[in-house]
């Protein structure tokens, strides 16, 4: 950690997360770095199961056994989070750190109006809010109110006292992001915010955070599997694949130029318009068992320029200051 | 209708009961708690059947110089009556061996004549709907409406004693469970692309019903079986308990703990050990039956 | 749910009700020896005499008139006399009644307060050795035949240590004006301190005893609905909020968790009614299940019709209440 950049606001270096399970050890992350700069939004992308939802669920905390987190260091604002007391943790999770789930309608309490789970947020956080009970009260409501507002959602007042199932998927999905932002957190982390959406809706709610992140100066980690969200909404794209980055630079760089076959792969599986015609190429194969891994490039299986120089463990090669990749291809051009 | 109809099996996924069932078996039997306890509930099936080899005593002997002996381990016993005797001199071990004979037996008919009963009229009210199903659902709801030992206690009184009155007054209420059971299924199968498939070759409802849907519902059934079961023996030593079973001198678990009460001050065992041969039953039972569940029924495996 | 709801579905139960009534007429009109017969007795009467009483009770009728009058009067709380009091069936009920329900609600109290955080800390901490106790406690629970339980309870704690009363409500010197007829209110209302805690001792050992089922049965409800709404998304919402482990315990997980334990609770509060036959037999408890009981052996037959109702349709109500309950508590589900 000699090389902190002044501009991070999150630096997570050689992160591993395991699970123990009855078959063995899972390695769900596996040695990852990350590094979010203020104000920036990082996109994060990779198929379920890459690592990549379980990366950030470190950096929350929010591992739970049988998994727990084996290795490295987690820096948010300079400070090590892994060294924090539980209850430490607990006042920067949701104040700093906040993060949106995958499906508003499960990661909403069905029991409890919408108007409860936002106050909730805002009272553990918020220490600056009056002790008379009366007064906090209105106070809360009336910056529930006007955090609904900035969501979008029209006569907030009334649909305070609602329950979650009495609103579209598009609107939980806002409400859910205005409760994460409740105590203007200086991190979002949306994982796969518009999965469970229409794709009109999607949009909308990508360009809600977009709109958010400018407005309020927050940096925002959006976690996908779709590099189009990625393309439009991100400064920069980091690529995960079994566990491990494969490859991350500026978006626009990587998605010009993409480096490891795996990117090239799911940009080939991207149907688009400019590419009319051609045909939609998915990557064979799946991603390989997490439990006891050989040391070779882990996307050997499904790579179609593998050769025998793949089976080693494979170093990340830094093409510029901001371009990096994983792969034995890169390694070579950088040497020559 | 062609009263030559041969199922054709094509529409039906390869159904081979067997693997399915020894598959199931296999889990059943890694679970050694189920497997042990599976084993104590054939050992008390073993003692019912061969009670007269198996009892030291006749249970109906009486002999007034043994009243209320205690068992052997205390002073005043003798190995000859093990678990003491009652008030009347009989050995208590030896109509405990007998009274296992009126639970099992009991117990068994119940489930038997309810399962049945209750698996055809849930497979009727699954199947053909209208209604049949509505009258059956009337009549499942209505029955559900009373508390199973007061109407249980209700036909006691009505039909007075005796071991088919009481194989009656249980089995009354107790098709309805699995009943509600087999209907659920029974919905839930019915659309199933194998059932359409024989009832589009002209198969019918009866050939549907026996032959296409039971058999891949046989296995809740079962389960449940099994699981009430146990609540059935429990009523039974109630009702006998109350007065209302088999009468005296039959020896019966619940009349026996009911004849000690009297004695609880002194002679603590005569009603004790009759419970825990009852308990020891039912424990088996819910134990060996959990298993079963946790093998058979892929819903409550994790 | 709106009120209208709650009124169709109060209409719903109309026909269950209807047969209901008609089941328990039928088991008592084909009970073997009319209440003619019964209240003749060894004594000599003539043939004209005993048609006369027949036709009084209104026994010369057909079965269906006969079911018509019984239904109407049962709607007006009227079931005839009971012989062997020689006074109004529902007037003995009545009198007795308070006795089964006070002895019912501490059941349910101590069955509630056990298995409700039982259930919860085995689900929290599972695996852990009071995980596999409330495993064990529950399947004992369910296996326990009441009678033999409530005698073994008796052996130890009334016998043995001579600890708790062996049986009855409260000693006869201990009586208390009524005023609700429960005695635990009615001690304290009076300032009867003594009394209360002799009321308590009283109650203890059978309420444990008729609860002990139920509390096994909540305990692995609840356990297992917790355990299913600690892996629910929501939950990992509001811990990522930074809500304290109280807060998402309680207020998220428990809140849902108990909507099963609440609905299960309410119709096993109708099994309750059944196991207070054998558990007011055993403890010699002065309610509705011993009278019952006591009314079948002297053929008491009108009495046990009543109470064969009553039961029944206490049992319909309280499934009733448990639908409307689980829809109040869970704000998803509408009826």
């Amino acid at each position: 950690m000699s090389v902190i950049d002044s501009d991070g606001l999150l630096e997570v270096r050689g992160l591993r997360t395991v699970f123990d399970t009855r078959a063995g050890r899972v390695c769900a992350v596996d040695g990852v770095d990350v590094s979010v700069r203020r104000g920036e939004c990082l996109g994060v992308v990779g198929e379920s199961g890459s690592g990549k939802s379980v990366t950030f669920a470190s950096v929350m905390g929010l591992i739970k056994a049988p998994g727990h987190i084996d290795a490295g260091d987690i820096c948010f604002d300079g400070q090590n989070l892994r060294q924090l007391s539980v209850k430490q943790m607990r006042a920067i999770r949701g104040r700093d750190i906040a993060m949106t789930m995958q499906d508003a309608l499960t990661a909403l309490n069905p029991a409890l109006t919408v108007g409860e789970q936002l106050a909730e947020m805002m009272i553990a956080h918020d220490q600056s809010l009056p002790r008379n009970k009366r007064e906090r009260r209105r106070l809360v409501e009336q910056k529930s109110v006007d955090i609904l507002q900035l969501v979008g959602i029209p006569s907030a007042k009334s649909r305070l006292q609602q329950y979650p199932h009495e609103f579209s998927g598009g609107m939980r999905q806002r409400i859910m992001i205005a409760i994460s932002l409740a105590s203007h957190p200086r991190l979002l982390i949306a994982d796969e915010p518009t999965t469970a959406l229409d794709v009109t809706i999607q949009a909308q709610v990508l360009e809600l955070i977009s709109d958010l992140r400018a407005k309020l100066g927050m940096s925002v980690v959006l976690i996908t599997h779709d590099l189009g969200v990625v393309s439009e909404h991100c400064d920069r794209v980091m690529v995960m694949y079994a566990g491990q980055v494969v490859e991350e630079g500026p978006t626009e760089s990587v998605i010009r130029n993409p480096q490891h076959p795996y990117t090239r792969g799911l940009l080939g599986s991207i149907p688009r318009i400019s590419k009319r015609g051609e045909p939609i190429q998915p990557i064979d194969g799946q991603v390989p068992d997490l439990i006891d891994l050989p040391a070779q490039c882990r996307f050997y299986s499904r790579c179609q320029q593998r050769s025998d120089a793949c089976l080693k463990y494979i170093q990340m090669t830094t093409l510029s200051q901001d371009r990096k990749v994983r792969c034995v291809l890169a390694e070579e051009t950088a040497h020559d | 209708m062609t009263t030559s109809f041969k199922p054709l099996r094509t529409g039906r996924p390869k159904f081979d009961p067997n693997s399915i069932f020894w598959r199931n078996m296999q889990t059943f039997a890694n679970n050694r708690l189920a497997l042990f306890c599976a084993f104590v509930v054939l050992l008390f099936v073993f003692i019912s059947i061969f009670a007269p080899w198996i009892a030291p005593h006749d249970p109906n002997e009486t002999d007034l110089f043994r009243r209320l002996q205690p068992p052997a381990w205390k002073d005043g016993g003798t190995w000859a009556h093990v678990l003491g005797c009652d008030a009347l001199g009989r050995d208590i071990l030896s109509r405990i061996i007998y009274g296992s004979r009126v639970s099992i037996f009991i117990g068994a008919a119940v489930i038997l004549v309810a399962t049945t009963i209750g698996t055809l009229a849930g497979l009727a009210a699954g199947y053909l709907r209208g209604w049949v199903d509505t009258v059956i659902s009337r009549v499942v709801d209505i029955l559900l409406a009373f508390p199973y030992l007061i109407f249980a206690i209700g036909l006691m009184a009505m039909m007075g004693p005796g071991l088919g009155n009481i194989i009656l007054a249980l089995a009354y209420k107790e098709w309805v469970i699995p009943c509600r059971v087999v209907r659920g299924e029974t919905l839930a199968t019915r659309e199933q692309e194998y059932v359409e498939a024989a009832r589009a070759l002209g198969a019918s409802d009866r050939h549907i019903m026996l032959k296409e849907i039971l058999p891949n519902i046989l296995s809740p059934v079962v389960v449940v079986s099994t699981i009430r079961m146990a609540h059935v023996i429990i009523l039974e030593a109630s009702l006998s308990f109350l007065g209302l079973g088999v009468q005296p001198p039959t020896a019966s678990w619940g009349a026996m703990v009911a004849d000690g009460r009297a004695f609880i001050l002194e002679s603590w065992w005569v009603s004790t050990f009759p419970g825990v041969a009852i308990l020891l039953l039912v424990l088996a039972i819910n134990v060996a039956s959990q298993g079963l569940r946790d093998a058979f029924d892929p819903r409550f495996q994790q | 749910m709106s009120l209208t709801r709650v009124i169709e579905r109060l209409l719903q139960l109309i026909p269950v009700l209807l047969g209901v009534s008609l089941i328990v007429f039928i088991m008592m009109a084909f009970t073997p020896g009319d209440p003619v017969d019964i209240m003749i007795g060894d004594q000599n009467v003539s043939a004209e005499q005993e048609a006369a009483m027949r036709r009084d009770l209104g026994l010369d009728r057909p079965i269906h008139e006969r079911y018509v009058i019984f239904l109407g009067n049962a709607v007006q709380g009227d079931f005839g006399q009971s012989f062997y009091h020689r006074r109004p069936v529902s007037e003995v009920i009545v009198e007795r009644l308070p006795a089964t329900i006070e002895l019912t609600l501490v059941a349910l109290l101590i069955a509630l307060f056990t298995s409700i955080p039982l259930g919860v800390i085995a689900a929290i901490k599972k695996n852990s050795w009071i995980d596999r106790s409330a495993t064990v406690f529950s399947l004992l629970g369910v296996s326990l035949p009441g009678f033999w339980f409530g005698i073994l309870l008796l052996m130890v704690f009334a016998v043995h240590f001579n600890l708790l009363p062996v049986s009855g409500r409260i000693s006869y010197s201990n009586q208390v004006e009524p005023i609700t007829h429960f005695l635990l209110i009615d001690t304290l209302l009076r300032g009867r301190l003594d009394a209360f805690w002799e009321a308590l001792k009283h109650i203890l050992l059978p309420a444990i005893t008729l609860g002990l089922p139920m509390t096994a049965i909540l305990t692995r409800v609840t356990r297992t609905s917790m355990l299913e709404v600690l892996r629910q998304d929501y939950v990992t919402f509001a811990e990522a909020k930074g809500l304290s482990r109280r807060k998402v315990m309680f207020r998220h997980a428990l809140k849902n968790a108990l909507i099963p334990t609440v609905s299960v609770a309410a119709i096993e509060t109708g099994s309750l009614l059944g196991g207070n036959m054998i558990v007011e037999t055993v403890f010699g408890w002065p309610g509705l299940g011993r009278l019952v009981v006591e009314s079948i052996f002297v053929r008491n037959y009108p009495l046990v019709q009543a109470a064969v109702l009553f039961y029944a349709v206490t049992y319909v109500m309280l499934n009733f209440t448990a639908d409307i309950l689980y829809t109040k508590l869970n704000p998803r589900v509408k009826l």
